[in-house]
């Protein structure tokens, strides 16, 4: 592998486990604070060990969203310095403005929370966990402004004698149709992923006979937010699929393997294609679906691969500017297909949990201990579909991933720095994994409602929280 | 003032505030082995640091960010060019905030040995490694013009362990670990405070040493000698001497002020030294990275300093607050059960 193979794996192995604890943190920090509004407004205390168990988690998780996010600033400097001089007048503006507008906002008010129990007045650390929540979410939407300038780049001009983008319109790089769509197809992702994480903690703890009184009224809370949520994520999803065939042709067509142009293009469930995967042998099709989803008219049509790599070497010189296929073809259906899993296993158990019954059968167990993971398969597989099928491009028809690497680091120093990572993050997960197990053993312990502020004052206090 | 000069204000202003808090961070994680004589006292001294330490560290992404935003091009020759020591400081920063994060939620001795263990390991380095990449880059290190018409670094990683890089991360080391022990004095109460007021004269008067000498090195190092940076060097050792002598009759929150006054006008001279250059080349002025050649546009400069201007003032108030919150000082008497871990903290569960 050249360096350019080992700084892709690297950012894709560290952006892949970064996102595995991001889209928690996100539904989790609204789920958590949700209980927590509830504990406030009825005094009732499920909610109050509902808060605080599901914030244990919640904090276990967050620690290592946290940590690895800070390579996720350093990496595109050190691995990928020329996509940096490209991009900085543009990419970097969001990012700093992330770290400005939410980082701070998350670090500070979550550390005021977790420590703030017994030193803020009641209603004001409720707004703790609320503000949190809410830089979260504009972490998200700067990020993902971020990445949707990539797949669509607007408001800039190139400067030639400089070789990098110029940005001359910052309101348009935040507002874009692709930025929303995006933000609107992420955040109910991360909403179905915490839900999903409640549902399937809650059901194991009603499986162990632990806390049901609670158990019962979260895994509810979980199962009905990833209900919801799944609804935005797949209206969402569908207005993002007709974004992507107007400004990115090629990676529709790729997610299809559709190879030639189409008039009222079916969906195809499976295909098989020939080895250099010019052209399919067998396919399994839903008619004129894929015209519809892609365009809104079931008469649609649909380029193929074939034409759009013969017009881009028209417009952008010869070369290949076809994704891998079967890695486009297969992520996207494994994208869409975990999250009706997802659902499905949710709308089960919640159908079985009317009138006051306890979902039961065979099914449950496993389906509930898999639950939390099938969000976070789908989220992956999602992320490698939109970014693989932009190759070969970093930035869609600017700049190429090829020419975006270092030039002063070596293949070796790459390879040196992805396996340290890897092997770090395999470490964290394990600990992690071993932490929160150790959480759902122990399963929510009694609460007194202590948050009184008033009770604080002599330095002889005990501290409710300490590290 | 040029948006290119305000931007480098503000970077300076960024990393004057990453290390003034997670100086003393870093100096903290380093002395836990020394300030602790069991458990409680552990438990303690982590938990000043406990609600305050990640919104410190946010001062070093959003330091990066600003970076990457109004200079490109220093932001990719410095991160590329500094490949290792950056990997090291980060692999140092992952295990640090997960350690914290853990150490204390599972009660087995080993357990919290390995993390403690980790804590030390993880502060001291970037600890260290900051100050040599400081050093390096005032110093000036091989940036040439590469094909592409990009200026690259090409010296490797063993140029940047010259002696006077080693200097400046003895100089960080030193005054982190003294700014840790301030701040320890401040924040808690009995024996750890005893202990961390010893610790400030010992390492204090280390601190004074390594100072000074890269000081009058720096100054003599320059093309000329700029009368601001010897006035500034002047100021750093003044403060200084301040400090420890705050310390010395034992007003602890004056002694800290005088610590964060150091720190602020150390990186303020390096800064000064630096102005109007953000890299300069050891080949030849030709290569330096400047204000004007590294930066963005202007137009983006203006959206940032925009956002900048409103959001700063509103992070102070709301991260001074946090400190307010937490202004009390802790004692290892205040730990419930020291040794059980938190997750396993309250009376009994709740089996049905």
């Amino acid at each position: 592998m050249n360096s350019l193979d080992l700084a892709r794996w690297q950012f894709a192995i560290t952006t892949v486990y970064h996102f595995l604890f991001v889209p928690i943190t996100i539904g989790m920090a609204f789920l958590v604070a949700g209980l927590h509004t509830a504990w406030y407004r009825t005094a009732k205390l499920k909610y109050l060990r509902a808060t605080k168990f599901f914030g244990k988690l919640f904090l276990i998780n967050f620690a290592i969203g946290v940590v690895t996010g800070i390579v996720q600033e350093f990496q595109f400097g050190m691995n990928w310095s020329s996509y940096s001089r490209f991009v900085g007048d543009i990419f970097g503006a969001p990012l700093a403005i992330e770290g400005l507008l939410a980082f701070f906002l998350e670090s500070t008010f979550l550390g005021l929370w977790i420590f703030g129990w017994d030193r803020l007045p009641k209603k004001l650390h409720l707004a703790t966990i609320w503000i949190a929540a809410t830089g979260t979410l504009l972490s998200a939407y700067f990020i993902l402004a971020a990445n949707a300038w990539m797949q669509h780049p607007v408001g800039y001009i190139y400067n030639e004698v400089k070789n990098r983008a110029e940005l001359v319109d910052f309101k348009a790089v935040l507002t874009q149709n692709t930025a929303v769509a995006t933000f609107f197809h992420t955040i109910p992702s991360a909403a179905f992923t915490g839900a999903a994480f409640m549902a399937g903690i809650s059901a194991w703890l009603i499986i162990k006979k632990k806390d049901i009184e609670m158990a019962r009224g979260t895994l509810k809370l979980g199962l009905i937010t990833m209900l919801v949520s799944i609804v935005f994520v797949s209206v969402s999803g569908d207005i993002t699929a007709r974004i992507m065939t107007e400004q990115q042709p090629m990676k529709m067509a790729a997610a299809e393997a559709l190879y030639d142009t189409t008039e009222s293009a079916p969906f195809s469930l499976l295909t098989i294609g020939t080895l250099d995967g010019s052209r399919s042998v067998f396919q399994i099709d839903i008619p004129s679906a894929l015209s519809f989803m892609s365009t809104g008219n079931f008469n649609g049509v649909v380029e193929g691969v074939n034409d759009l790599e013969a017009k881009y070497d028209q417009e952008f010189g010869p070369g290949d500017y076809t994704p891998n296929i079967p890695l486009a073809y297969w992520s996207f259906r494994l994208m869409i297909g975990f999250g009706f899993l997802g659902s499905l296993f949710a709308l089960l158990a919640l159908w079985q949990m009317r009138r006051g019954g306890t979902p039961h059968g065979r099914w449950f167990a496993p389906a509930m201990i898999s639950l939390p993971f099938i969000p976070l398969l789908a989220n992956s597989f999602g992320w490698i579909f939109t970014e693989t099928a932009r190759q070969p491009w970093a930035v869609f028809g600017l700049i190429k991933t090829e020419d975006g690497i270092s030039q002063v680091v070596s293949a070796g120093a790459v390879l040196f720095t992805m396996i340290v990572f890897t092997l770090l993050y395999g470490i964290l997960a394990f600990i992690e994994v071993g932490l929160i197990l150790r959480v759902i053993e122990i399963g929510p312990t009694e609460e007194l409602d202590y948050e009184d502020p008033e009770l604080g004052g002599s330095d002889q206090q005990k501290l409710v929280m300490s590290y | 003032m040029t948006y290119q000069s305000t931007w480098f204000l503000l970077i300076a202003v960024l990393w004057i505030g990453y290390f003034i808090l997670e100086g003393f961070d870093f100096g903290v994680g380093i002395l836990l082995p020394f300030v602790s004589k069991n458990e409680a006292d552990r438990r303690a001294v982590l938990t000043t640091l406990g609600p305050v330490w990640d919104g410190n560290e946010v001062w070093l992404l959003v330091a990066g960010g600003a970076t990457f935003a109004a200079f490109p091009e220093w932001y990719a020759t410095l991160f590329s060019g500094f490949y290792l020591p950056l990997f090291l400081i980060l692999v140092s920063l992952i295990v640090r905030g997960v350690a914290f994060e853990y150490r204390s939620k599972y009660g087995k001795a080993q357990w919290r040995q390995r993390w403690d263990v980790a804590i030390f390991i993880s502060s001291l380095v970037p600890a260290l490694l900051w100050g040599v990449a400081f050093a390096n880059i005032v110093r000036g290190v091989p940036l040439e013009r590469a094909a592409s018409g990009s200026i690259e670094y090409t010296g490797g990683f063993f140029n940047l362990l010259n002696p006077y890089a080693l200097l400046g991360g003895v100089v960080t080391l030193t005054v982190f670990i003294t700014h840790g022990a301030v701040f320890l004095s401040l924040k808690t109460a009995g024996s750890i405070r005893d202990r961390a007021q010893v610790i400030v004269k010992l390492s204090g008067l280390v601190a004074a040493v390594a100072t000074v000498s890269f000081l009058l090195w720096t100054n003599l190092s320059l093309p000329e000698i700029k009368p601001v940076v010897l006035a500034l060097s002047v100021a750093v050792a003044l403060f200084w001497v301040t400090g420890m002598a705050m310390n010395f009759i034992r007003r602890e929150g004056w002694a800290f002020i005088f610590s964060a006054l150091t720190i602020l006008t150390f990186v303020t001279t390096l800064f000064t030294a630096l102005y109007p250059r953000v890299m300069p080349s050891s080949l030849g002025a030709q290569f330096d990275l400047t204000i004007t050649n590294a930066s963005s546009t202007d137009y983006t400069l203006k959206v940032m300093t925009f956002v900048a201007v409103v959001m700063t003032p509103i992070v102070l108030v709301y991260q001074g607050w946090t400190y307010w919150v937490f202004r009390k000082r802790v004692s290892a008497s205040q730990i419930v059960n020291p040794e059980r871990g938190v997750l396993d903290q309250v009376s009994h569960s709740l089996h049905q």
